[in-house]
């Protein structure tokens, strides 16, 4: 049984199938990259593990556990499972540490006190502990990705997802972000992420697929998947983004 | 760059600094041509005494001054318990029209209707009816007050409008922020409390400065059911003297506050611009 499965996971918006069909599956301790074109479906199919948009069909499972039950309370998945956004959404009117303790102290009821250490050894580890009392506006982009990054790590999720994290940094900062995931692949933490940084999925993927029009046309560990692709639609992305 | 060394600066600079000092030439002229014709023209027209005479005679209104000001604490007093309760009726009227689970819908149709009907009749007739209407049920001191009652049409009517302000200010909270809190497990309840209500509350802080404005000068229409407020006791006045410089001196007072409320709102509403851009 992997980590998370998904079966056959059916997206839509009005008359527009955006996940079209997808089955997945993620190991423990395994990073997946999704790479595909924009508008291949990538931040939805995140978004819909994370159970911010409802599914129409297929199911998702969670050690085995059906959570795309309709009508099932998404706290507790949501707590399990972490997402950090191309745009950051750090809450600006509150601190980074304050941004990074909020969740905790609402869905785990801890107090500031308590969580303080922990949350100081996390951005001392991310190579943050300077920035912890700066607003969001006083930070750059790539640390305002990695108190994102913290913010999620501090709800201690089972698996985290990732959609397309570098893709608003300056191309300096991207590298900064990437060592950061390096870091929780080489804890074990079971990832997936949406991508366009091939060179970065090629390194440090156990497992890449390739989106297109809502389908995983492909899958394969990153040698097979970038060196001797398959399919024909694969090649031709390859072709393009490789350039 | 180009910089003349022996003047130092740029021949931007030279051009822009000829520029400014023309416009403000312009500028001066203009306004000295508009003053003169004011004072020169006005005293020239046919009804200039008379109108001097009862409405900026320096006597009455050294003689009034204090006694409008006296009268002007009625109206701040009103103000400063209306306005904290016109904080708390609009925001509560804005959670309940946003209000999502079913059994809370009678509340949302109850928000909708209250901003329909107080933002849709004439404030004064909102005073009018509550305050002549509430009195006339028969009840005892002190809750036949024209106080109470005008104050609670200010405040239902004020809180109306408050509560669409705070309304618009939830919507201009980027919904990726909601996503974002939503992701990490928080409940709606606590994404309204802890995320998005502090950012909109901020947004609208100018809007609302707008409204304390506008409530300041409304509190003047309860003289209509009672209170001897500013407006009244300026009527009395009037009435006392057989001019209408207390009016007048009334006006000055109201523009002692405002101007720099108004000032100050402006001054939030441009930073907000400013750090929005």
């Amino acid at each position: 049984m992997a980590k998370l499965e998904l079966r056959g996971v059916v997206k839509r918006f009005g008359d527009d199938t955006v996940c079209d069909g997808i089955d997945l599956d993620v190991e423990e301790g395994q990073m997946v990259c999704l790479i595909g074109a924009s508008g291949a479906g990538k931040s939805t199919l995140l978004r819909c593990i994370n159970l911010l948009e409802p599914i129409e069909d297929g199911a998702i499972f969670l050690d085995g556990t059906d959570i795309s039950v309709p009508g099932l309370d998404p706290q507790s998945v949501r707590a399990r499972i972490g997402i950090v956004f191309q745009s950051f959404n750090l809450f600006p009117h509150m601190t980074a540490i304050e941004n990074v303790m909020l969740a905790p102290r609402r869905v785990h009821g801890k107090s500031r006190a308590e969580l303080l250490p922990e949350a100081e050894a996390l951005f001392a580890r991310f190579g943050l502990a300077d920035r912890m009392h700066n607003y969001p506006d006083q930070l750059s982009g790539g640390q305002q990705q990695r108190v994102a990054i913290v913010r999620a790590l501090a709800m201690q999720p089972e698996v985290m997802l990732f959609d397309e994290i570098t893709s608003a940094l300056d191309p300096q900062l991207v590298g900064e972000v990437l060592d950061v995931l390096l870091m929780l692949k080489k804890q074990g933490m079971t990832m997936v992420m949406a991508t366009h940084e091939m060179g970065f999925a090629r390194e440090a993927a156990d497992k890449v697929g390739f989106l297109q029009n809502g389908r995983i046309v492909e899958e394969g560990p990153p040698e097979v998947l970038f060196e001797a692709p398959q399919q024909e639609a694969t090649r031709t992305f390859l072709a393009r983004a490789l350039k | 760059m180009a910089r003349s060394k022996a003047a130092g600066i740029t021949r931007r600079e030279l051009y822009e600094a000829q520029q400014r000092r023309r416009s403000i030439l312009v500028a001066a002229t203009s306004t000295i041509i508009v003053v003169v014709a004011l004072v020169v023209l006005v005293p020239m027209a046919p009804g200039w005494g008379k109108v001097q005479q009862s409405f900026f005679n320096g006597e009455v209104l050294a003689k009034t001054f204090p006694k409008l000001l006296e009268a002007f604490r009625i109206n701040v007093m009103i103000f400063a318990w209306s306005a904290p309760a016109i904080a708390v009726l609009g925001l509560l009227i804005a959670l309940a029209r946003d209000a999502k689970s079913p059994a809370l819908f009678p509340l949302r149709i109850f928000g909708a209707a209250f901003t329909d009907i107080f933002r849709g009749v004439p404030v004064i007739l909102t005073v009018y009816l509550i305050g002549f209407g509430i009195p006339g049920l028969g009840l005892p001191r002190p809750w036949n007050s024209p106080y109470i009652w005008g104050s609670l049409a200010l405040i239902l009517t004020y809180s109306a409008y408050v509560a669409e302000i705070f309304r618009s200010g939830i919507d201009s909270v980027h919904h990726s922020q909601r996503a974002a809190a939503l992701s990490l497990g928080l409940s709606e309840r606590q994404v309204m409390r802890d995320v998005v209500l502090p950012q909109a509350i901020r947004n609208v802080v100018p809007s609302q400065m707008n409204m304390l404005i506008a409530l300041q000068k409304d509190v003047s229409l309860l003289s209509f059911i009672g209170p001897v407020e500013i407006f009244r006791q300026a009527g009395v006045f009037k009435s006392l003297l057989a001019n209408f410089t207390p009016y007048v001196g009334a006006a000055i007072i109201f523009l002692i506050v405002t101007i720099p409320a108004t000032r100050y709102a402006d001054h939030l509403m441009a930073r907000q611009m400013r750090e929005r851009r």
